[in-house]
């Protein structure tokens, strides 16, 4: 290890500098009236209209309809969210779990298959995957939003490489004591998944809370807007000679930031204790 | 407990024609220890895990008790197995890693916990039940993964060179352990390794395996000192026995230039005559002899060095000078005839055959 030098140093502060200032200029502006945005652009300094805008944010019945509220956006965004990351979590590691542990026909050949899915963007099957759910009546549900973009091949792809670095001896141990298929799962690769199932849920659980396109495809009622949805409302409003929400837009821009960061910053901790008291 | 019977099993890999285990036959008694030697690839971990459960039967059929096991399932057929690497359920604490098996056979909590007890006191656990395995000594992971198997009281142990992940120094004492176990439960054991030592020092009866074939069965001492091949012969025994190319002509053996005084019957022709490193003497009359190079052991000297030009090895006292090593006898009795082509040992009778007849077979 060289020593640290103040250059080191420097590179990390423009580094954080680089990272920080636009959260920074983010959470600062929000605090500040439309108005005053409007007039003095971005600001880095706090002004004194921040609580306001925020409750507003939160409890304000906006929209066409006048029902919906920034708070039932971020529970919209949380059910999206939390709802992709455990369905795809349980999906892909019972997929990875056939794929390595049975022997079946065609089972590399499946995995492949899978595999070469994870090239395609979701854009790619968007209005073949709207027309099912519409013909199945599921557009404006919870159900339409998760079930069609469940199928991970990401995570199965996680999850397979995972499973074949558990050694093979512990399989057959817990087959001569006694464990089938199914209690082997539960009782020894569960509780071994653990650091990798913390990993992918972070992963998707971002992903499924900055979905955009899929929600507005999906959704038309109010209610079930998500919040990326709703900072786009915000500032769609442009009507006569009324300024947008800046303020607002802002705000919800950092609410949307907080759940992420949350849940990263929990998992995190769990999953640096899982790496490093790893076995051998 | 149970006798194991082997009848003439083996195994075809899918896609492939050769067995890698072929027509192996074996009656392990009660209460037996069984040691499965002979180098990497010889099939006898596949032979282990057939008898387990973890590989399929090809051909033949393997009795646990009085019952086919062919078609059962490993959990069903009343055996334990301890693994080279432990397989230890790494998030398990010791205690759960013993209770497990027990648990899904359905056991009252009670008698789990009162077998649990036993197995930690029999292996000096008792202070780490509570800890995960991560946090114990490879010495320990292994008498946990003992423990493991005594707990479930099976009708045999199975050990799959269970002792090669550790230090020289613990793979000694975990010997010992081992065997005064196995002596004490009266399971019926098979154990496999690639260590001659641990299977000298182990068996009841040794069976030694080459390229999916058994070579030879036999207490350890009978395998010592009467090998049934060549192959057995540098196998067993450290430093390996010497195998020299010989000739028998006149009914004496001939190597090279040099004639051993050792009257031997048997037709005239090429043979593969071994001597073990410890039956050579110096002599004032014998086998000319070349020394090249000594390893000092401490308590012994191994002399390498050449006779009629093919290397030969010596064990000497350190006493003894190298000087004194220009001539060597065999000691009576010492000599082993092999066929050179087959291998296979000769029973010639030579005249000194009068090695006293040890009690073997119980070893330690």
């Amino acid at each position: 290890m060289n020593k640290v030098t103040p250059f080191d140093h420097l590179v990390l502060i423009l580094g954080t500098l680089l990272m920080v200032t636009p959260i920074a200029i983010a959470v600062m502006t929000s605090t500040h009236t439309a108005a005053d945005i409007h007039v003095n652009g971005l600001s880095l300094l706090p002004g004194g209209d921040g609580i306001e805008t925020y409750s507003t944010v939160l409890t304000h019945k906006g929209g066409f309809t006048g029902q919906v509220t920034g708070a039932r956006m971020m529970m919209n965004s949380l059910i999206l969210g939390l709802g992709f990351a455990v369905g795809k979590i349980v999906l892909s590691m019972l997929a990875a779990y056939a794929l390595v542990y049975f022997r079946f026909r065609f089972a590399t050949a499946m995995f492949w298959v899978i595999f070469t899915t994870l090239l395609l963007p979701l854009e790619v099957r968007i209005m073949p995957s709207y027309q099912v759910m519409a013909e199945l009546g599921l557009l404006n549900t919870y159900t339409g939003l998760i079930v069609p973009l469940l199928a991970s091949a990401t995570g199965t792809f996680y999850f397979r490489q995972f499973f074949k670095s558990v050694p093979d001896e512990l399989l057959e141990a817990a087959r001569i004591d006694g464990a089938g298929p199914v209690r082997f799962f539960i009782d020894i690769l569960l509780p071994l998944s653990r650091n990798m199932i913390a990993a992918v849920f972070i992963i998707m659980f971002v992903y499924g809370w900055n979905q955009y396109l899929w929600p507005m495809l999906m959704t038309t009622e109010e209610s079930f807007f998500t919040l990326m949805r709703g900072i786009k409302q915000i500032l769609q409003v442009w009507i006569g000679s009324q300024i947008p929400d800046y303020n607002q837009a802002f705000a919800l821009a950092v609410l949307a930031l907080l759940p992420p960061v949350a849940i990263v910053v929990v998992f995190q901790s769990w999953f640096i204790k899982g790496l490093t008291e790893s076995d051998k | 407990m149970a006798s194991i019977d082997i009848e003439n099993v083996s195994k075809i890999y899918p896609g492939s024609t050769a067995r890698s285990v072929a027509d192996i036959a074996l009656n392990i008694k009660d209460g037996e220890f069984i040691v499965l030697v002979g180098p990497s690839g010889c099939g006898k971990s596949t032979l282990l895990r057939m008898v387990a459960g973890l590989e399929d039967i090809s051909e033949g059929e393997i009795r646990i008790g009085t019952r086919r096991v062919n078609e059962v399932e490993p959990a069903h057929r009343d055996i334990a197995m301890v693994f080279q690497n432990y397989a230890l359920y790494p998030h398990m604490s010791v205690r759960d890693n013993m209770a497990y098996g027990l648990k899904n056979r359905a056991v009252p909590r009670p008698e789990i916990e009162a077998r649990v007890a036993e197995a930690a006191r029999m292996l000096e656990l008792g202070p780490y039940l509570d800890r995960k395995p991560r946090a114990l000594s490879g010495g320990q992971r292994q008498r946990v993964a003992m423990g493991r198997a005594i707990v479930r009281q099976p009708a045999a142990f199975l050990f799959d060179e269970p002792l090669s992940n550790l230090d020289a120094k613990l793979r000694v004492s975990m010997r010992t352990e081992i065997r005064r176990l196995q002596k004490r439960l009266g399971t019926t054991s098979i154990y496999v390794t690639h260590d001659q030592l641990e299977a000298m020092t182990l068996a009841d009866r040794l069976v030694v395996l080459n390229a999916g074939r058994i070579e030879q069965i036999g207490t350890p001492l009978e395998i010592y000192h009467r090998p049934a091949s060549t192959f057995v012969a540098s196998f067993i025994g450290a430093p390996a026995m010497n195998l020299l190319d010989a000739e028998i002509a006149g009914n004496r053996l001939r190597i090279g230039d040099e004639v051993l005084d050792t009257p031997v019957s048997g037709a005239a022709g090429k043979v593969t005559l071994g001597i073990r490193a410890e039956d050579l003497m110096p002599a004032d009359r014998g086998l000319s002899f070349t020394p090249d190079d000594i390893e000092d052991l401490g308590a012994q000297r191994l002399v390498h060095g050449f006779v009629a030009g093919q290397p030969l090895t010596l064990v000497i006292s350190p006493a003894t000078r190298v000087e004194d090593c220009r001539r060597l006898a065999p000691k009576p009795g010492a000599l082993h005839v092999f066929d050179t082509l087959s291998g296979a040992r000769l029973d010639l009778h030579t005249e000194h055959d009068s090695r006293p007849v040890l009690p073997v077979g119980q070893g330690l």
